[in-house]
C-alpha cells in the first residue's frame, strides 16, 4: 500500500534534481502563460464567466440524473447503442464486446484520458487487437511506450530531437529538426491506419444533454478522422462531462481553449449524436456510447467535494501548481496529476493508497485561482487530509501531533520546550546533516535560524515592568 | 483603539524584531499594544497535516483568549489566514462555532490592519535599498492581500521595489518543507533565482515563515540577497 507513495517521493526526489528536465518544463509552460493571459484578457470579464461557468456546472452535476437521462434519450433515439459500465474493468469488457462482435482487427483512437483511467489500450493489446493513437502527443508516447505526461500536452517532456531520434528507431524516417517534416512522417503514417481501423474510438470534451451529441473540441482534425472514416464509433465518457444546454458550449468550448492551450478557440469544434440517419450522405453504420461511473458517484455523493466532478480537464491547475512544474507528470504515477489529480485520485482509486499526493503540496491555491470553473481545488486537498487522518491515523504522527497540542496549549510547557530548544540548538552542530540530526529534512539543503537571544515573550515579559521601554512618542504620521 | 497583537509561534522564537517593530509601529499610531502571552500557537501545523482534534486542543486557547479582544492584528499571513479563514471550518458543528465566526470577523494581518481598518500607508519610515516583494500564498490567496503591502512600501523614502516576475509559491508550506523537502528545497530555489533577477538587495515579505526557508536557502548558496519582513522596514527611521 505503502508503495505508490514510496515511488512518488523517489522520482520526486529524481526529478527536482534534474534542471534539465525543471528548465524544459518552465519553457513550455511559460510559452503558455504568454498566450493564456492574452487570450483570458480578451474576455470582457473574466470573473463573472468563471462565475457563469462554474454555475452552469454546478446545475449540471446537482441534477446529474435528470440530465444524463436526457442526454442519453435523445441519443438513442437517433439509433445510438448506449452502454453503461459502473467500473473501469466493466467498460473494457463492454467495449472488448462490441470489437469482438464486429470481428475488429484494428482501432484508431483520438485522444482520450478517461480511456488512460481505465487502461483500455493494454486490455485491447492483450486482445490482439491493434491500437494506434492518432493525436501526435499520444501517437509520440505511444510509440515510446509511456503514459502521457500531462492532460493537454502528452509529450511536452520530449525535445525536437528526441522525438526526431524516436521517429527514426520506430517509422524509419530521417533525422529532422524541423517540426513540420516530424509531423509530415506521423501524418503519412496515421493516414493508413484511419483507413485501415474497423473501428474508430474517441472521448469527448463535453455532452450536451439537451440535444443528445458529443462536444469534441481538437487542434489536429484527428478526432474527426477518427470517426468519419471507420464503420463503426465508439465514444467513453465520464458522466460527470455532462453540459445542460447546446450554447452553454458559446461559454465551454472558448474556457477550455483558453485555459487549456491560450487560444480564443480549438480548431475544430464537433458534435457527434448517432449513426449515420435516413438521408444522411455519410457517418458511422453503428455509433456505440459508453458512460462510465469508476466511483464519480461516489465524489458526487460527497458534499464538500462534488465540485471536482466539474472539472472540464483544462489542465490549467496544473501548468499554475508550482509542485506539478519542478517534479512534472510522469511523477504523480497516476492517470490524472496535478491539483485535480490530487484531489480525485483518492476518491477513484483509494484514499489511504493516494493521500501522499494531496499531502504533496504547499496549499499555496494558485490551482483555485486559476480553475475556469472555480473548484476548491486546495481546501479539497485539505479535506482529502483529514479525512485520511480520521479513518487511519499514523499512530507516530497522532502521537506527535497530540505532544504538539499538549505543549502548544500550556505556557509553562511552551516556555521549558523553549529553554530545551536552546539547549538543543548548541548541540545541533554536533549532528547537523548526519543521519542523527533530527531536522535533517530541513539541514539536508537550508540552513536552520537560531531561536533568538530574547524571544518576543521573553521581552515583552521585560517591557511590562520596565515602563522605559515603551515606544510611547505617540507621532500620528498620515491619515487618509 | 486596544489592538491585541497575535504572535505566531515562529515569530516569537526566531524572528522577535519583527514583533518589536509591529508595536513600536502601532504604538507611534497612537494605539495600545497588547500581546497576550498564553497563546503559543495558531494551531495550523496539527490543522495542515489533517489532525484537526489536535488542531483543535491549540486553537481553542487562542479562541478562548482573543474572544473578547477589540480587535486581533496577526504578525503573519499564513496564521492570519488560519484565524480569519480556517477557525471557522475548524470549529464548524462545535460549541465554538460562532466564537469562532465572530472572531474571524475582527482578525487582521499586519499590513492589512494598516491600510484597510487605519487607513495609513506613511510612516515616514525610511529605506534607501532595492527591494523585492514575495507574496506570501496565505496572505495573497486566502486574505486577498494584493495591494496592501505595496501600498505600503510605495510610501517608504528611499526605497526602490522591484517586482518579481510572478506571484509564485516559495516552497515553505508549514509541515510540507520537511515533508517533501526536495520539492520544497527546488522551489525555493526557484524563488531565489527570480529574486536574484530582479537585482533586489533585499527580499521583503509580510510571512517570516517565507522568510525562514528563503533565507535558509540563500545562507546555504552563500548568496548575498538579505531577507527582511515588512514591519521591520517600516519601523525604519520612525
Amino acid at each position: 500500500m505503502k508503495t505508490f507513495a514510496l515511488d512518488f517521493k523517489t522520482q520526486a526526489a529524481q526529478l527536482t534534481a534534474d534542471l534539465r528536465h525543471r528548465g524544459l518544463i518552465q519553457t513550455a509552460l511559460s510559452k503558455y502563460e504568454a498566450v493564456r493571459d492574452k487570450t483570458r484578457g480578451a474576455f470582457q470579464d473574466w470573473p463573472s464567466a468563471r462565475q457563469a461557468a462554474a454555475e452552469t456546472k454546478w446545475e449540471a452535476i446537482n441534477h446529474l440524473d435528470r440530465y444524463l437521462t436526457e442526454f442519453v434519450t435523445k441519443l438513442e433515439a437517433r439509433g445510438t447503442k448506449v452502454h453503461w459500465a459502473s467500473t473501469g474493468a466493466q467498460a473494457r469488457e463492454i467495449i472488448l464486446g462490441i470489437l469482438r462482435d464486429k470481428k475488429a482487427r484494428s482501432i484508431v483512437k483520438s485522444k482520450s484520458m478517461t480511456s488512460e483511467e481505465i487502461h483500455l489500450n493494454e486490455a485491447l493489446a492483450a486482445e490482439g487487437l491493434e491500437v494506434v493513437e492518432s493525436d501526435l502527443g499520444e501517437f509520440i508516447v505511444q510509440l515510446r511506450k509511456e503514459a502521457p505526461y500531462h492532460i493537454v500536452f502528452p509529450a511536452m517532456h520530449l525535445t525536437r530531437g528526441e522525438i526526431s531520434e524516436l521517429f527514426t528507431r520506430e517509422l524509419g524516417s530521417t533525422p529532422t529538426q524541423s517540426p513540420e517534416d516530424l509531423t509530415m512522417t506521423a501524418r503519412r503514417v496515421l493516414r493508413q491506419k484511419y483507413l485501415a481501423a474497423d473501428v474508430g474510438f474517441t472521448g469527448a470534451n463535453f455532452a450536451v444533454a439537451e440535444t443528445g451529441m458529443i462536444s469534441i473540441t481538437e487542434n489536429e482534425g484527428n478526432a474527426r478522422l477518427t470517426a468519419a472514416l471507420p464503420k463503426v464509433m465508439v465514444t467513453l465518457l465520464g458522466i460527470e462531462k455532462i453540459l445542460p444546454r447546446l450554447e452553454d458550449l458559446a461559454l465551454f468550448l472558448p474556457m477550455l481553449a483558453t485555459m487549456g492551450t491560450g487560444q480564443a478557440l480549438t480548431c475544430y469544434n464537433s458534435l457527434y449524436g448517432g449513426p449515420r440517419q435516413p438521408g444522411e450522405p455519410d457517418g458511422p453504420e453503428e455509433y456505440h456510447v459508453v458512460l462510465l461511473d469508476n466511483r464519480r458517484t461516489e465524489l458526487l455523493a460527497d458534499g464538500e467535494q462534488r465540485d471536482s466532478l466539474h472539472c472540464i480537464r483544462c489542465g490549467a491547475c496544473l501548468n499554475v501548481c508550482p509542485i506539478f512544474r519542478n517534479v512534472g507528470g510522469h511523477t504523480y504515477g497516476t492517470t490524472y496529476s496535478g491539483p485535480i489529480g490530487a484531489v480525485i485520485t483518492p476518491h477513484l482509486r483509494g484514499l489511504q493508497e493516494w493521500k501522499h499526493l494531496s499531502y504533496a503540496s504547499s496549499l499555496c491555491g494558485a490551482c483555485t485561482e486559476t480553475c475556469p470553473v472555480k473548484i476548491n481545488l486546495h481546501h479539497h486537498l485539505l479535506q482529502n487530509r483529514r479525512n485520511a487522518c480520521h479513518s487511519k491515523p499514523s499512530f507516530g504522527e497522532r502521537l506527535a501531533f497530540r505532544g504538539f497540542a499538549f505543549i502548544f496549549s500550556r505556557p509553562a510547557w511552551y516556555a521549558f520546550v523553549r529553554r530545551a530548544g536552546r539547549l538543543l540548538q548548541k548541540l545541533h552542530p554536533l549532528v547537523k546533516g548526519t543521519s542523527l540530526d533530527p531536522a535533517r529534512s530541513w539541514t539536508r539543503t537550508r540552513e536552520l535560524p537560531p531561536i533568538a537571544r530574547q524571544t518576543f515573550k521573553e521581552y515583552w515579559r521585560t517591557r511590562r515592568t520596565d515602563p522605559a521601554m515603551k515606544h510611547n512618542r505617540s507621532v500620528t504620521r498620515s491619515g487618509p | 483603539m486596544k489592538v491585541t497583537l497575535f504572535i505566531p509561534c515562529f515569530v516569537d522564537l526566531m524572528y522577535p524584531q519583527v514583533a518589536i517593530s509591529m508595536v513600536k509601529i502601532l504604538e507611534r499610531l497612537g494605539h495600545e499594544v497588547e500581546c497576550p502571552e498564553e497563546i503559543a500557537c495558531c494551531g495550523q501545523p496539527a490543522f495542515n497535516s489533517g489532525y484537526w482534534d489536535e488542531a483543535r486542543t491549540v486553537a481553542i486557547r487562542a479562541l478562548e483568549r482573543l474572544q473578547s479582544s477589540e480587535v486581533v492584528v496577526i504578525a503573519s499571513g499564513s496564521c492570519g489566514a488560519m484565524l480569519r479563514v480556517f477557525y471557522p471550518e475548524l470549529f464548524a458543528g462545535t460549541p465554538q462555532a460562532e466564537t469562532a465566526r465572530a472572531l474571524a470577523r475582527k482578525c487582521y494581518e499586519f499590513s492589512d490592519f494598516l491600510v484597510t481598518k487605519l487607513g495609513v500607508t506613511d510612516l515616514g519610515a525610511r529605506f534607501p535599498a532595492k527591494v523585492t516583494f514575495h507574496d506570501g500564498c496565505h496572505g495573497l490567496r486566502e486574505l486577498q492581500e494584493h495591494s496592501q503591502p505595496r501600498q505600503l512600501l510605495a510610501k517608504v523614502q528611499g526605497l526602490e521595489l522591484l517586482e518579481l516576475k510572478e506571484k509564485v509559491c516559495c516552497g515553505f508550506g508549514g509541515t510540507f518543507a520537511a515533508k517533501f523537502p526536495m520539492i520544497s528545497t527546488a522551489m525555493g530555489e526557484v524563488k531565489c533565482a527570480q529574486a536574484q533577477e530582479t537585482g533586489a538587495e533585499y527580499i521583503v515579505s509580510n510571512d517570516s515563515s517565507c522568510l525562514m526557508h528563503i533565507q535558509g536557502l540563500l545562507d546555504r548558496a552563500g548568496s548575498r540577497l538579505k531577507t527582511m519582513h515588512l514591519a521591520e522596514i517600516l519601523a525604519k527611521g520612525i
